[in-house]
């Protein structure tokens, strides 16, 4: 193998009392996609950070073709060739993909130098067979559009290596094989790739090579992931074996949870059209579809944010009169956002403070008006052991978690209510496979508890496995519902492009 | 009326227009730069005040008038390093930063005055800019004498505007006061330093309020008195939202508002006497409040005005 690209030496960056990086080494090679792998919080993000200039490190030194450079800031990164798509995009919403990409780079003459920069976006358009509409404002971009224009970018700064933050966690499975299919022919033309995905199958399908971080130190190399088994991988990352999650049988009970022609006007996306569906105590109900497929409006009616035009809702036998997330709670209905910086919990604010946040107002938390901060704290601090959620303690912003911790804080705080029914969105998106199979757990749990629990996702493989039952959207509508025992990854995926229907099957 | 409706067409009238603007256009476009790239400056109005003096002082000490302009300029750019200073390398909290300004900035312009100039019962006056007909130009009908005789502050107001739009939509710099106005983490992850980019705006802007003050004591009084800024600062602030954060519009704005203000002048003066003064006073902020609330429906800030960056915050 030819000279390292990169190589990261002994790199150690400590926040505060989290060493979330510790005498790291690593390199990458011309040609060569390495995949960083890693738990919730292993320093992965960090150590990349680091690599881009984002973060100073406290030790340790970085050598790009052999000779050691001073990396200060992104723009001395991008001067030794390393790009950067990070997990949560950098790109102004509102201006356009040319001055996107043009940010940064000197004009001619005084002014932005547009034809460079549209010859330029075209020749990578060539190389890579990567492009976008130069003209089209970013916010009208998908996210798989939006991730496209950050590796256009780093490209077109002149990378060399090019960090991939979790980039598969926002795409849907079809989009990841373009992806690929782009990172493959980079490599092949003589780039290095720093790939970080928890979805260990699609690790073994591209990378050359693995680096394993675990709680900020290097806990183990892959050098065949190809001919590495997922378990192994899982083992190296979490330090012990990971089994799945066995499912039992059980036989449900009465609904829980039932829409019946729920039809949505006047929200941003898809609507829904006359959307009856039910779960049952002791049942788990996945939702299947294309993400834009009415998935986020059934969300939002489920949790009490969009009142419906149209249809009835009933909770544990109780018909939803006034449709507030208050009122719904009250009803027994837990929820856990999709997005969870934004909807989920306050950033800003002390873990402790957004854990409690849909409780503020209960006498275990306040009362005469005033909050109890010994209590929030104890719970915050109980939830914390309970569901090993990695952070300093309860008092820290919740913002400095990492993705999955953040998941792990959000289930706790549902689940701590032990509500009649759950609604979930993506539940372990980001999650390293041992966090998620820790959520699975807790689902399963309560569904032997006789609670009853939606779970929307873009994972078939997941939907399978946690699901008795499968309903598939489709522009607005439920396409068809399968139970679990007849659903195949082939007869969703057919049914998610709107040709196959199925009657309701109970 | 029809006497008002006809005073609307005289000449006179449209060069009054043209002359309230000229302070506004400066005064909107420098909180414009500064808003663009994240950072509001409430400083505005003790900016201009000060500024106002200072030029006021300079020219009559010296008895150069662009003398005089220069030292506005460079108080403005000053007061606008002192805000940027606090909100941009300090990250402090831009509304109560540009208060103090403010504060600050008018106690010291009073202070100063009473210094040099002492207690005088007469304001001191000095002989301010001439109109300065361009021309050719001036001889147009109508047109000619409102917009080509008039000082040559405003000439360089009316070149302002297009001159900041070509900086802001295309020169590099100004691709990076937007981006680090709408996305401060995409520019830096770009290697646009974010702190240097808002530092060199808001004293831009600084520098433009300066001009806004020099031109109130330096061409349209040719006095400095404590009110001679009179709450200019405050509206541009407003004018900047009506006119989306845009020069154009910006400008449009401030000739919207001029063309208010220019007509309660007139009709103050046309015989509507039974109208108490004051209730024509009120007419151009009416105009500015209902203008604001029907036009800033859908005006969409800078997403990132008033969030300081810190780089290793998440
Ligand atoms: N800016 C920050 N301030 C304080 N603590 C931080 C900051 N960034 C990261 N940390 C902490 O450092 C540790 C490593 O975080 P990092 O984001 O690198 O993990 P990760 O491996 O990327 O995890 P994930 O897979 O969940 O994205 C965590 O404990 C996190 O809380
Ligand atoms: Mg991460």
């Amino acid at each position: 193998m030819s000279a390292p690209l990169i190589e990261m030496r002994g790199i150690t960056k400590v926040f505060g009392a989290v060493k979330a990086n510790e005498g790291v080494d690593l390199s990458v090679a011309p040609g060569e996609i390495l995949g960083l792998l890693g738990e919730n919080g292993a320093g992965k993000t960090t150590l990349m950070n680091v690599l881009f200039g984002a973060y100073a490190p406290d030790t340790g030194e970085i050598l790009v073709e052999g000779k050691p450079v001073a990396i200060h800031n992104s723009a001395d990164a991008l001067t030794a060739g390393i790009g950067m798509v990070h997990q949560h995009f950098h790109l102004a919403p509102r201006l356009t993909v040319l001055e996107n990409l043009l940010i940064g780079i000197p004009g001619k003459s005084g002014r932005i130098d547009r034809t460079r920069g549209l010859a330029r976006l075209a020749e990578i358009g060539r190389q890579y067979g990567l492009s976008l509409d130069p003209n089209l404002p970013v916010s009208a971009l998908s996210v798989g559009e939006q991730q496209r224009l950050e590796i256009i970018k780093a490209l077109f700064r002149g990378a060399k290596l090019l960090i991939l933050d979790e980039p598969t966690a926002v795409l849907a499975p079809s989009e990841v094989d373009g992806l690929f299919a782009a990172l493959r022919s980079m490599a092949a033309q003589g780039l290095g790739i720093i790939f970080i995905s928890h979805k260990l199958n699609e690790v073994r399908a591209l990378t050359h090579r693995c680096v394993v971080l675990r709680h900020g130190k290097v806990a183990g190399r892959v050098d065949h992931p190809a001919e590495t088994t997922s378990s192994e991988m899982a083992r190296l990352m979490c330090g012990h074996e990971i089994v799945p999650p066995v499912k039992e049988a059980s036989t449900p009970g009465a609904a829980m949870l039932t829409l019946d022609g729920i039809s949505t006007a006047g929200h941003a996306g898809t609507l829904l059209r006359e959307v009856s569906l039910f779960v049952r105590a002791g049942e788990i109900l996945g939702i299947a579809g294309v993400s834009g497929n009415g998935q986020r409006a059934l969300a939002d009616v489920i949790s009490g944010m969009l009142p419906p035009k149209a249809g009835t809702m009933t909770i544990a036998g109780k018909t939803v009169a006034q449709f507030s997330p208050r009122d719904l709670q009250a009803l027994g209905l837990g929820r856990i956002p999709e997005d969870r910086m934004t909807t989920g919990l306050v950033t800003n604010l002390p873990l402790a403070d957004s854990m409690v946040l849909p409780r503020i107002g209960t006498e275990a938390f306040s009362r005469k008006g005033l909050l109890n901060p010994a209590a929030i704290r104890a719970f915050a601090e109980e939830q914390i052991k309970a569901y090993d959620i990695r952070c300093p303690g309860p008092m820290v912003r919740a913002g400095a978690l990492s993705g999955g911790n953040l998941q792990k804080a959000l289930l706790a705080r549902e689940l701590a209510f032990d509500p009649k029914v759950l609604i979930v969105s993506q539940p372990t998106r980001g999650l390293d496979i041992g966090a998620a199979r820790f959520i699975h757990e807790k689902f399963l749990a309560m569904r032997a508890k006789g609670r009853g629990i939606i779970v929307i996702g873009e994972d078939l493989e997941e939907l399978l496995m946690l699901s008795d039952r499968i309903a598939v959207m489709y522009e607005g509508r439920i396409a068809g519902t399968l139970p679990s025992a007849d659903a195949t990854i082939a007869r969703l995926g057919l049914m998610m492009t709107g040709a196959g229907h199925s009657e309701e099957a109970a | 009326m029809s006497a008002v409706f006809e005073q609307i067409f005289q000449v006179g009238f449209l060069a009054a227009i043209i002359r309230i603007a000229t302070p506004l256009a400066f005064a909107t476009l420098g909180e414009m730069f500064s808003e663009r790239a994240g950072v509001l400056n409430l400083g505005i109005e003790g900016i201009m005040l000060l500024s106002a003096m200072a030029g006021f002082t300079a020219a009559s000490l010296s008895g150069s008038l662009w003398l005089g302009v220069l030292v506005a300029v460079l108080v403005g750019a000053l007061m606008g390093a002192l805000h940027a200073l606090f909100t941009v390398a300090l990250g402090l909290s831009q509304h109560v930063c540009g208060i103090g300004v403010t504060l600050f900035s008018s106690g010291l312009a009073y202070f100063l005055y009473r210094l040099i100039f002492g207690q005088q019962s007469v304001p001191p006056s000095i002989d301010g800019f001439k109109p300065a007909p361009i021309p050719l130009l001036a001889d147009i009908p109508v047109l000619g004498p409102a917009v080509f005789n008039q000082f040559t502050l405003v000439y360089l107001a009316i070149i302002a505007v297009p001159l900041a739009a070509f900086v802001l939509y295309r020169t590099p710099w100004g691709l990076s006061v937007r981006m680090v106005g709408e996305n401060p983490r995409a520019a830096d992850s770009a290697g646009v330093s974010v702190i240097d980019t808002r530092f060199q705006a808001v004293i831009l802007g600084g520098a433009l309020m300066g001009l806004a003050g020099a031109f109130l004591t330096m061409a349209q009084f040719n006095a400095f008195t404590f009110g001679v800024v009179s709450g200019r600062g405050w509206v541009a602030i407003a004018l900047v939202v009506f006119g989306r954060w845009d020069p154009w519009r910006s400008a449009g704005a401030a000739l919207l508002f001029a063309f208010v203000d220019a007509l309660q002048l007139r009709m103050q003066a046309s015989g509507l006497g039974h109208i108490p003064y004051e209730a024509f006073l009120m007419l151009p902020f009416i105009f500015t409040i209902v203008a604001m609330a029907v036009m800033s429906r859908n005006a969409v800030a800078p997403s990132a005005l008033l969030k300081p960056f810190r780089r290793e915050e998440r």
